[in-house]
């Protein structure tokens, strides 16, 4: 990718950095499952 | 250098040649600094040349068939009233102590409105004009607000289809290879079209040549990131209507601090709150694990305590009757029998009321 | 009880007629702003695109709906139990809060049915408005979700509502996280704009200011809104919720106290920072020092008073003040100390039109709580779900 605005790489940069987001966001809780099951 | 058609469209290919090629890879790779689309297109208008004929609004109202004016464009006293740009008019020219100052969207190199804009309804493009797509725009009025010069309008009283107006930097035209309407109709040639970097350097040019008839300044080089028109002028511009109090950071540089703190929030605010949770459930773990055990404890104390003050009295009881008479062993073997009798009735009633467990034990029989 | 069985429902009290007129007014303003633009009704123009619509419906709408997530936090992350009867009312209020912004966004932009657009269509990520609005989409969804356990009980569906009480930690981290992003942006919104606000309520910190302000906000709604609750629906609250009410005004007023000493340390950082100290000298000046001083720097003194002398009725008064205070610094920095450089004519007043939408909008959400707090255990505990926590 090329960019020739801050404004055009904020958009596309930003994009991916909302799907990083909603990935955290499904992975943290679905964690916490994995290493609490086993507590008391 | 005001230049003509031919050259004009010379321009434009090599524009739209080289965006494609390989020269702008190399400086894509640099994600700090952005220098914006290279050969894009800009204006430069002399303030000092220009004579305040409205003839460029005119030609701004043909271009984008804004209608009939209010008042005919021939009629100069308009110049004197404070007007700004609004959906009949992408440009308007105004007077200041016999300076005149022209208006209209300056197409910033990193625009405020497509920084604002939640649905990318603005976008800067390679030939330098910042261009408006209304199919998208929800009417938020975000750029609006964004802008500092205070260009984009809204048609307020549009109840379908109300929408964002501003010039366009004659986009279609610039496409088709003409020059913007304003540009071309100037008798004075005090707007000049062409690259953006080239009219910078014609703007010092002339400010360094006739040094006592400009102000040092090139205004739109550096304003809010820099900006595709560009002004030269006789006096300073805060008295021709312009800001100088605008900075030079881009609107996009403005909010980037906030928008990077929004992932981190989302990246920890997951480990910081899940984690006082598990703080505060463990807590309230142990504090009812304590509380158990103190009830524990109690029960416990309790149950000893009877146990050895039940030891006490049988021990007792067995002295007494080691140690007493003949007789008297009798009677209280009789008695000691009654009162365990009467006990285990008790033990066995609960906390009831003698009375009520005796007339209970009536009623069974 | 509203529905005394042996007395017939008086649909006419003084109140309800108000709400009927208020309404009908506001049906006929909705024809006006529909059938003829947003210019038929509001003094909106050019250079003040924004007005009370987004100054008082958003703003101060997002703002005073910010107990919904501090009062299920504090229950449920913090782990303060004994809030927990404030929880259904909190979660209730900010529910309909977030609703009425987005009914009232409905007027305020020009094309209503392209609202979707910034989700689904084309994402304007690098817009701080894009993240307010994905976040105000969640959001709202994630109060819907936490909300619906009232009205499972109510239908009387069992399974359903195990479900949704199964996620309630999950939702309300969910709603923290939210909560936090949108809070902080609709106060970063404005740093697009240094050239435009005021410097005193211009700040690299806006965010920061606005998502503290957000939380001393909510919790000093949930008292207002609580006291106002005692007054009129008195008879819908059970006796957890009775005895429990005097713990909640007096943890949240100490709360907000604090909360608004640390707002206004931060302030005073941000005057220090951009070295703003030559404009308290001003006009300006005096009416920011009114705002922090007067609107912030009392009520958390009489809030502290209150906490102190254990007089609740003192941490009532506090709450509205604070509550005021909010109203205050939002009209500011979205009017007041906006385009503070425009001569006066350029300046913006709401119409009187857009003033009666505005109210309009505010009696919709009294009506819509009064019918739910009616209908729905809000102010009381199902007795069948009573030993569940």
């Amino acid at each position: 990718m090329e960019f020739f605005t801050l404004h055009d790489f904020m958009t596309y940069s930003k994009g991916i950095t909302y799907l990083v987001m909603g990935a955290i966001l499904v992975f943290m809780p679905v964690y916490w499952l994995y290493l609490t099951d086993r507590d008391d | 250098m005001a230049i003509s058609r031919r050259k004009f469209l010379g321009c434009l290919t090599a524009a739209l040649g080289t965006t494609t090629g390989v020269g702008a890879l190399a400086h894509a790779a640099s994600n700090k600094d952005f220098k914006g689309y290279p050969d894009s297109f800009g204006v430069l208008h002399d303030s000092t040349k220009c004579i305040g004929c409205r003839k460029c609004e005119e030609a701004c109202n043909t271009v984008n068939e804004l209608g009939k004016p209010e008042k005919p464009f021939d009629d100069l006293t308009v110049l004197d009233e404070r007007r700004r740009t609004d959906e009949a008019e992408y440009t308007v020219v105004n007077k200041f102590n016999g300076v005149f100052a022209k208006t209209q969207c300056n197409h910033c190199q990193e625009p405020a409105c497509a920084s604002a804009c939640f649905v990318k309804a603005f976008k800067k493009d390679k030939t330098g004009a910042v261009i408006y797509d209304e199919s998208l725009c929800v009417g938020c009025r975000y750029c609006m607000v964004a802008c500092p010069f205070n260009v984009p309008a809204y048609t307020y009283n549009d109840p379908l289809t109300p929408k964002v107006t501003k010039c366009t930097l004659c986009h279609p035209r610039i496409i088709e290879g003409k020059l913007p309407g304003c540009v071309e109709i100037c008798p004075k040639e005090a707007l000049i079209f062409g690259k953006r970097s080239d009219l910078v350097k014609l703007a010092w040019t002339r400010i360094t040549e006739k040094s006592d008839r400009y102000i040092q300044h090139v205004y739109g080089e550096h304003e809010m990131g820099g900006t595709s028109w560009l002004y030269i002028a006789g006096v300073p511009f805060d008295q021709i209507g312009m800001r100088e109090d605008l900075g030079t950071t881009s609107a996009p540089e403005l909010t980037s601090g906030a928008l990077a703190s929004v992932p981190i929030v989302v990246g920890l605010w997951p480990v910081l709150l899940t984690g006082v949770y598990a703080i505060a459930k463990r807590k309230d773990k142990i504090a009812k694990e304590e509380q158990e055990t103190a009830v524990q404890d109690a029960i416990d104390t309790a149950t000893e305590e009877m146990n050895k003050q039940l030891a006490q009295l049988k021990d007792k009881m067995t002295k007494e009757q080691q140690t007493a008479v003949a007789n008297e062993v009798k009677k209280a073997l009789e008695e000691a029998a009654k009162k365990a009798e009467e006990e285990a009735k008790a033990s066995e009633e609960g906390d009831a009321d003698p009375a009520d467990a005796a007339s209970g034990e009536e009623e069974d029989k | 009880m509203e529905n005394n069985s042996n007395q017939p429902y008086n649909w006419f009290t003084p109140f309800n007629i108000l709400t009927a007129v208020v309404l009908g007014v506001g049906l006929v303003l909705t024809i006006a702003r529909f059938g003829w633009g947003i210019g038929a009704v509001t003094n909106l123009d050019n250079n003040n695109p924004w007005g009370l619509w987004i100054g008082f419906d958003l703003l101060c709408g997002v703002a005073l709906a910010a107990g919904g997530f501090t009062t299920s936090a504090a229950c449920y992350i913090f782990g303060l139990k004994r809030f927990h009867s404030a929880v259904r009312p909190a979660i209730l209020t900010a529910f309909l809060g977030y609703a009425l912004v987005v009914f009232a966004l409905h007027y305020d932009v020009g094309r209503p049915w392209k609202l979707p657009y910034p989700i689904f269509v084309s994402q304007g990520t690098s817009s701080l408005l894009f993240e307010v609005g994905l976040c105000v989409f969640l959001y709202l969804t994630v109060l819907f979700i936490e909300w619906t356990p009232a009205a499972f009980e109510w239908l009387g569906f069992k399974n359903l509502r195990r479900i949704v009480v199964k996620l309630t930690l999950l939702l309300t981290i969910f709603g923290v996280i939210l909560s936090t992003l949108h809070q902080s942006s609709l106060g970063a919104l404005f740093m697009i704009a240094p050239s435009k606000l005021h410097p005193l309520w211009y700040s690299g910190y806006l965010h920061v200011y606005f998502f503290i302000s957000a939380i001393f906000a909510g919790l000093s709604m949930v008292v207002f809104e609580g006291s106002l609750a005692h007054k009129w629906l008195h008879h819908k609250m059970d006796d957890t919720h009775l005895s429990e009410a005097d713990g909640v005004v007096l943890g949240f007023g100490k709360a907000a106290s604090f909360i608004m000493m640390g707002y206004l340390g931060i302030k005073v950082i941000g005057l220090a920072v951009d070295n703003n100290w030559h404009y308290l000298g001003t006009g300006w000046g005096a009416w920011y020092l009114v705002e922090i001083i007067g609107f912030v720097l009392l009520p958390a003194i009489l809030y502290s008073v209150g906490a102190r002398e254990k007089k609740l009725k003192l941490i009532r008064i506090a709450a509205a003040w604070t509550v005021l205070g909010i109203v205050l610094n939002r009209f500011n920095i979205s009017m007041i100390a906006f385009n503070y450089h425009l001569p006066a004519a350029d300046r913006y007043f709401p119409s009187i039109p857009e003033i009666g939408v505005t109210i309009f909008i505010v009696f919709v959400g009294i009506t819509v709580y009064r019918f739910i707090t009616a209908k729905m255990p809000i102010l009381y505990e199902h007795p069948e779900y009573k030993e569940e926590h």
